[in-house]
């Protein structure tokens, strides 16, 4: 690991500030963070320390939404009784992510910040865009198996490795953020994951000085909400592919997936297609798709996945 | 071999070429931790370097408080220390084990104020005023905790390098499972979680065993949760 200095940030806008120095980077939870940072991929030359903020609260918003603080533990919000019975989905797919250790440090934010666990990306023996801009991509012409789909480009085709950010789309969640100029923000989710285009390190909407205060959620909408991820272990292991859905009585809904691209996949004319079935909403999901011989399964998997999630969601009361 | 010694340890220099060859279990260990420790930052954070951390400036070396088994501890760190290092290299706790030090084997599982988390990943610095229980905080030989004792009844180790973190995250498990946490398998989110094996499998995922010892460790962790029900 690189030496770095530490400051333990007491105000929002005082950590905005510190961030302003170049180098600088929150750290809250820190188990992505000081992962990559042991193996130099990520190097911090300043540490923010942003877990004394009071950001750490869920609370009802004024139009009957839910408004998550930043530093809201993932083991804290899927457990939130709220949450449990409006946005079962989130709880889910909280759950379904991580180990139990894990979850009781990895926050709100941090969880939307996870960076991807493409295996070229972790080996810094190897060219990578996103690791070191311009140097190349190993994964194309690579092993594929548990990459992008769909949303990748030329540069990079590592996926998202997120489970609460597929519910947060599905939600249509805001990201509400702070500079440090003192102004606020509000991002909707599905704008503030980034496709990698030819900039694949940049991968949200985030400026350098900018800190993520909360995530909302709007009013609840019902329906049957279920998440089925589809993994190589029965625990503990990151989405071959992930299907977060709501579905209400009559058939209409929402879908967004995850492991098949760089950001939780989901596209409101796939929705529209949710009473036709799972083979019309995945066919619209993965119009653009370019699959690769080793991950072109994922396609049908993501399909009987669906399939499966939409028979759950009919049999159940 | 000396390397790996205490060097602060005035008996390393008078070690005699016979006894260098009685190397403990516990040695090989030491090397190989040092080994990975030379790799991850210079021996200067890692060792006991009251002379030289004296020069360094507190922006990089930072002293930090913090409560580790009912003890307040004041230690000055290395900012890039871990807090498995700070509980293993400078308060020589080293119950706690460093098996994969990214997060996923579960080996270097404490509790920080109650709730489990691994420790090597998060740093040291970031625990001002908590409070750590690690697994010799848990009982001793003598005053076993309920978990330990179970863990040795059924059998639940064969080498035993994973137990100290099977042991800290299953109890604090269970005081997630009696707080109504849920799981990834409990049915009904809406009525609060109970224990059964298919949530304590679940729940303990993330603590590896490579010896595959998990069915005895599965035993070990019912028979607890059952008479504490």
């Amino acid at each position: 690991m690189r030496p770095f200095t530490y400051e333990r940030a007491t105000t929002v806008r005082a950590a905005a500030i510190a961030a302003r120095m170049s180098g600088a980077k929150f750290i809250a939870g820190g188990t992505n963070l000081l992962d990559l940072m042991k193996l130099e991929i990520e190097a911090p030359t300043h540490l923010i320390d942003v877990n004394s903020l009071a950001l750490n609260r869920i609370e009802a918003t004024e139009d009957g939404g839910l408004r998550i603080g930043a530093l809201v533990r993932n083991t804290d919000l899927a457990a939130d009784p709220t949450v449990r019975k409006d946005y079962p989905l989130l709880s889910r797919a909280l759950l379904a992510g991580a180990s139990g250790q894990l979850r009781n440090k990895a926050t709100t934010a941090g969880n939307l910040l996870q960076r991807t666990r493409c295996s070229y990306f972790y080996d810094p023996n190897q060219p990578c865009n996103k690791r070191q801009p311009g140097s190349g991509c190993s994964a194309t012409g690579g092993y594929t198996r548990s990459l992008a789909v769909v949303g990748g480009s030329e540069a990079c085709i590592a996926t998202h490795p997120s489970d609460m950010a597929v519910a947060m789309r599905a939600l249509d969640a805001k990201v509400e953020t702070i500079q440090s100029d003192g102004s606020e923000r509000v991002i909707p989710i599905a704008d503030f994951h980034r496709l990698p285009g030819d900039t694949p390190h940049v991968e949200t909407a985030l400026d350098a000085d900018e800190l993520i205060t909360a995530v909302v959620l709007p009013k609840p909408i019902g329906g049957k909400q279920v998440y089925h991820k589809v993994r190589d272990r029965a625990s503990y292991a990151f989405a071959l592919v992930s299907v977060g859905a709501i579905v209400h009585p009559d058939g209409t809904g929402r879908v967004a997936l995850g492991g098949v691209a760089p950001k939780p996949w989901r596209d409101e004319a796939a929705d529209a297609e949710l009473p036709r079935g799972a083979k019309a909403v995945t066919a619209k999901l993965f119009a653009h798709a370019k699959p690769t011989e080793e991950n072109a399964f994922k396609i049908q998997l993501a399909e009987r996945t669906l399939g499966a999630v939409l028979a759950d969601a009919r049999a159940e009361p | 071999l000396k390397l790996a010694r205490n060097p602060n340890d005035p008996s390393n220099s008078s070690v005699s070429s016979s006894e260098s060859f009685q190397v403990t279990r516990r040695d090989l260990m030491i090397v190989g931790a040092t080994a990975i420790a030379a790799h991850a930052a210079p021996a200067v954070a890692l060792e006991q370097p009251a002379d030289l951390t004296a020069a360094q400036p507190e922006s990089f070396f930072p002293t930090v408080g913090f409560s580790v088994n009912g003890e307040p501890r004041s230690l000055r760190v290395d900012t890039r220390m871990t807090l498995l290092d700070a509980l293993r290299e400078h308060l020589h706790l080293t119950g706690t084990k460093k098996g994969c030090d990214h997060g996923q084997c579960g080996a270097c599982t404490v509790m920080v104020n109650g709730r489990r988390i691994n420790s090597c990943l998060t740093l040291a610095v970031m625990h001002e005023g908590d409070t750590v229980t690690t697994i010799e905080g848990l009982g001793s030989p003598a005053n076993l905790h309920p978990m330990q004792a179970a863990f040795i009844k059924h059998d639940g180790y064969q080498c035993g390098y994973c137990t100290p973190g099977q042991i800290c995250s299953s109890v604090a498990m269970l005081k997630e499972v009696e707080a109504g946490v849920p799981s990834l398998v409990t049915d009904d989110l809406t009525t609060p979680a109970t224990g059964s094996l298919a949530e304590f499998r679940e729940r303990m995922s993330g603590n590896i065993c490579r010896c595959g010892a998990y069915s005895n460790i599965m035993e070990a962790i019912t028979e607890v949760a059952e008479r504490k029900a």
